[in-house]
């Protein structure tokens, strides 16, 4: 193993198979790999909401005559969907902490619990536009409102598939247990939830919070 | 019934027009012929393991280079019928509708289609080669990419024939391509296949920056890296940064015109404008993204053949990375006349004069690379000695239209035409073309002709001259771009004529090219070692093609140059690196569920242009379950034996 730990590079994500602990040497490079490709693809995601966020910041007095944020948002539903989205980012977290402790258990009811909040957070969401269309504020409104529905209505897509992940992943580690491949994949997971929920102090403050201002 | 179907076809197929029908009657004749050619020669299993399903990026980047010179033939011909219809005053050759799908998808496959996968296919075939890898960090992933590039192409192709082509100009600017300037489906057809392309081309990013950053072989510093792994590094980093915008962008453009938003229109709140500052954020950066790479090429291609060390390496490295920072702060100026006022276009127009700074650094590099070298002049150094005159002159037009006020005189007249083509023919194409060139006989274990190749340089050079230098006067004299015919006072029609001879003589030189790779696997000789040609880096220490698995022994790097100073050693007489005992080598296992995956996409977007949820949405499901499938499979890869690996050695390299 001597040289290999002067290296990080190798065949597809592992170098020299074979010396030493070779074959899990292996697996836990590739597993870095992933890791740090992971963390790539939420930078291009901030882009990608950045650019949302632009969208909705130039056209957010643009109400073309219709109705203002000001008159149908009710924040009273946001902040308790914004605690149901921070709990389960407490929540996610608290799954990493039983995974590295070893405990399967524990591990996959944390995630359940996060998931079910998760799923309550999309719930309210979904009554909230809903709501709005109801009260005459629909994509097709006018340009503030098409600015709003896309923005929420992403971070909003980003957890409904978050959550289908999350199961299919209780449902791997149910059947493999913890492993370095289920292991990365839980921390990943976890690095995608915490930053849906820093995104969306984002979308309460600039969306809600200065829309209600 | 009948009618019925007879109505559908009619709206499904375009019809009307002789070139256009010939266009399907050939395409439909060449399918057949593919389809019974595979089944005669029992082939479609061979198809299916060997290269649909495979995730060797020495394959997939085959794949890429095939598909881009197809899209090559297609976008050369779109810019022949353009020329053809210019050629003279009132021509009636193309009407004008016809026109301007012409030159929109003229622009959107050069750049989208042609250029942006003749450039992943030579990263994925050098640069796991160039760091002494395995293969990239991300096989599967990569072979999505390429599957998803595929079949966005062929979404946005198949417009040609069915449903109608796009004609809103490459960028499609709203409110013409919103649908009360674009009712029909070619506007869908530009969002979708170019949506899902562009996340095959995010993905690319992701996997090569991860791949350079990670993979290198032992010892491989930053700064021992071969100077095209820094190119592919600052053109992946810009992809990253620049590829979330277009998503975005289209993206919101679908919601207008699918869902009735209020983006971009001129009613309801919408600003036209934020459409073209966000498609110039990622356009701008795309252009250096396709650059960058050609920059690198260049740098191999000057230091092999002048058997010299490159000149000024960290100052090329500065140069590189520092473009690909600044390419993001020079969008507008695109449009100078837009009117942002004369503070934010004295920004960018200082910003554009700015980033010429680092590209003319590098071309002293290359000049001082040659300076006292015994220059070896093959095809790929011809394209590299003949691309920095070229450029040096696109790059100076380009400072004269970044002059703010001057812009409002030039602004989409022939003189941009001919500075953008003099940078994206003078800098990527040849670029590309002298990397093709080079990397050939690795590719494929054996060297193309080099007298047809000159007569194909001479041809591209000559021909290239004679159809853009006219453009510059034509743009001075008034002609502005898109335009699909004149009157005969304007006193167009001489220059026109030359430039059109120069578009047909880069045709005839695209046909050498053909006749040239014909030629030389009809006289295949295989290539003895895989050094074709005395090279400097690491990909030409291995026999051509590379095995599967590329190095039986992973490098041990000392130097920049790695190779060269090991040949360099072995002549002085000091012994060869100790060779170390071979070890299984690790590697991904084939996968379909890229192909499936893509196909779903072709589905969702297919339908989602029609207005067929029932297609749409089973589409999107299909993607749903392949990422599941993928999620849910465990076994993806596999070792190769070391008695596999000896025997594989022994054949490659005739000994032991």
């Amino acid at each position: 193993m001597a040289h290999a730990v002067s290296t990080s590079a190798g065949a597809h994500g592992g170098h020299d198979a074979g010396q030493g602990g070779g074959h899990h040497g292996d697996h836990h490079d590739q597993e870095s790999l992933k890791m740090f490709g992971f963390w790539l693809f939420l930078i291009t995601d901030v882009i990608l909401f950045g650019t949302l966020f632009a969208t909705f910041v130039v056209l957010r007095f643009n109400t073309a005559a219709g109705p203002t944020p000001a008159e149908l948002i009710e924040l009273q539903g946001i902040i308790i969907s914004t605690f149901i989205l921070l709990t389960s980012s407490f929540t996610s977290g608290i799954a990493v902490l039983e995974m590295n402790k070893g405990n399967k258990r524990g591990l996959i009811l944390w995630l359940a619990i996060t998931a079910l909040l998760g799923a309550s957070f999309v719930y309210l969401e979904v009554t909230e536009f809903m709501h709005l269309v109801h009260e005459g504020a629909a994509i097709g409104t006018s340009a503030y409102w098409s600015a709003f529905f896309t923005l929420v209505g992403t971070h909003g897509l980003h957890v409904s598939l978050g959550l289908v992940w999350m199961i299919a992943l209780m449902l791997q580690l149910s059947r493999r247990g913890i492993t370095p491949v289920t292991k990365r994949k839980v921390n990943i997971i976890s690095l995608y939830w915490h930053f849906l929920d820093v995104v969306w102090i984002f979308v309460f403050t600039i969306v809600y919070l200065m829309g209600v201002m | 019934m009948l009618d019925k179907i007879k109505e559908f076809a009619s709206e499904f197929f375009v019809t009307g027009d002789p070139l256009i029908l010939g266009a399907q009657v050939s395409i439909g004749l060449s399918l057949v012929a593919i389809i019974f050619v595979l089944t005669f020669f029992k082939k479609w299993r061979w198809l299916w393991t060997e290269w649909l399903t495979s995730v060797d990026h020495k394959k997939i980047g085959i794949m890429y280079i095939i598909a881009s010179i197809l899209m090559l033939f297609r976008g050369g011909v779109d810019a022949l019928l353009m020329r053809v219809q210019l050629a003279a005053p009132e021509l009636e050759f193309l009407h004008a509708e016809h026109y301007n799908q012409i030159f929109t998808t003229h622009g959107v496959i050069m750049i989208l289609f042609m250029a942006m996968p003749l450039m992943f296919g030579l990263f994925n075939i050098v640069v796991p080669l160039q760091i002494g890898a395995r293969d990239v960090a991300f096989p599967f992933l990569n072979s999505l990419s390429f599957w998803m590039f595929f079949f966005g192409a062929m979404l946005f192709n198949v417009s040609f024939i069915i449903g109608g082509s796009p004609d809103a100009g490459w960028l499609a600017y709203p409110p013409l391509s919103e649908l009360s300037g674009s009712p029909g489906l070619g506007q869908d057809f530009y969002i979708w296949g170019i949506q899902i392309s562009g996340i095959g081309s995010l993905a690319t990013g992701i996997n090569f920056v991860v791949t350079i950053l990670k993979m290198r072989a032992p010892g491989m510093k930053l700064m021992q890296m071969p100077m095209f792994v820094w190119s592919v590094l600052s053109s992946c980093v810009t992809i990253m940064f620049a590829f979330p915008i277009l998503t975005v962008t289209l993206f919101l453009l679908f919601l207008d015109r699918y869902l009735g938003a209020h983006f971009f229109t001129l009613d309801g709140g919408g600003n036209p404008m934020m459409y073209i500052n966000l498609i110039w954020m990622w356009g701008h950066p795309e252009v250096y993204i396709v650059i960058l790479p050609a920059f690198g090429i260049f740098s191999e291609i000057v230091s092999t053949f002048s058997k010299k060390k490159l000149f000024g390496y960290k100052s090329m490295v500065f140069a590189l990375m520092s473009i690909s920072f600044f390419s993001f702060f020079t969008w507008a100026h695109h449009f100078f006349t837009m009117g942002s006022g004369a503070n934010v276009n004295a920004f960018f127009a200082l910003t554009t004069m700015l980033i010429a700074i680092p590209t003319g650094v590098k071309v002293f590099n290359w000049l001082f690379t040659m300076y006292r070298g015994r220059i070896k002049f093959t095809t790929p150094m011809m394209w590299t000695v003949a691309f920095i005159p070229c450029f040096v002159v696109g790059g100076m037009t380009g400072v004269l239209l970044s002059v703010a006020p001057a812009d409002f005189q030039f602004h989409n007249s022939y003189f941009l035409i001919a500075h953008f083509h003099q940078v994206l023919i003078g800098g990527v194409v040849f670029g590309y073309f002298a990397g093709l060139y080079y990397w050939w006989p690795k590719m494929f274990g054996f060297r193309l002709h080099e007298g047809l190749g000159k007569w194909a340089f001479w041809f591209w050079n000559i021909g290239f001259y004679v159809c853009f230098m006219p453009q510059y006067a034509l743009g001075l004299m008034g002609m502005t771009r898109r335009v699909n015919t004149y009157d005969f006072d304007m006193g167009w029609q001489p220059l026109n004529v030359i430039s059109t001879v120069g578009a047909f003589l880069m045709g005839a030189a695209f046909i050498f090219q053909v006749w040239q790779i014909a030629h030389s696997i009809k006289f295949y000789k295989k290539e003895k070692d895989g050094d074709a040609w005395d090279g400097r880096t690491l990909e030409w220490s291995i026999p051509s093609p590379a095995p599967l698995y590329n190095f039986a022994r992973l490098p041990q790097v000392t130097s920049q140059d790695d190779w060269w100073e090991e040949k360099q050693r072995i002549a002085a007489g000091e012994p060869a690196k100790p060779l170390a005992p071979l070890e299984p080598i690790h590697m991904p296992k084939n996968s379909g569920i890229p192909f499936i995956m893509s196909v779903c996409w072709f589905t969702a977007g297919f339908g989602f242009v029609w207005d067929w949820l029932w297609m749409a949405i089973p589409g999107l499901i299909g993607v749903a379950v392949c990422m599941l499938a993928r999620s849910f499979s465990y076994d993806t890869d596999y070792y190769i034996p070391v008695d596999e690996i000896e025997r594989t050695e022994a054949a490659l390299r005739g000994t032991k």
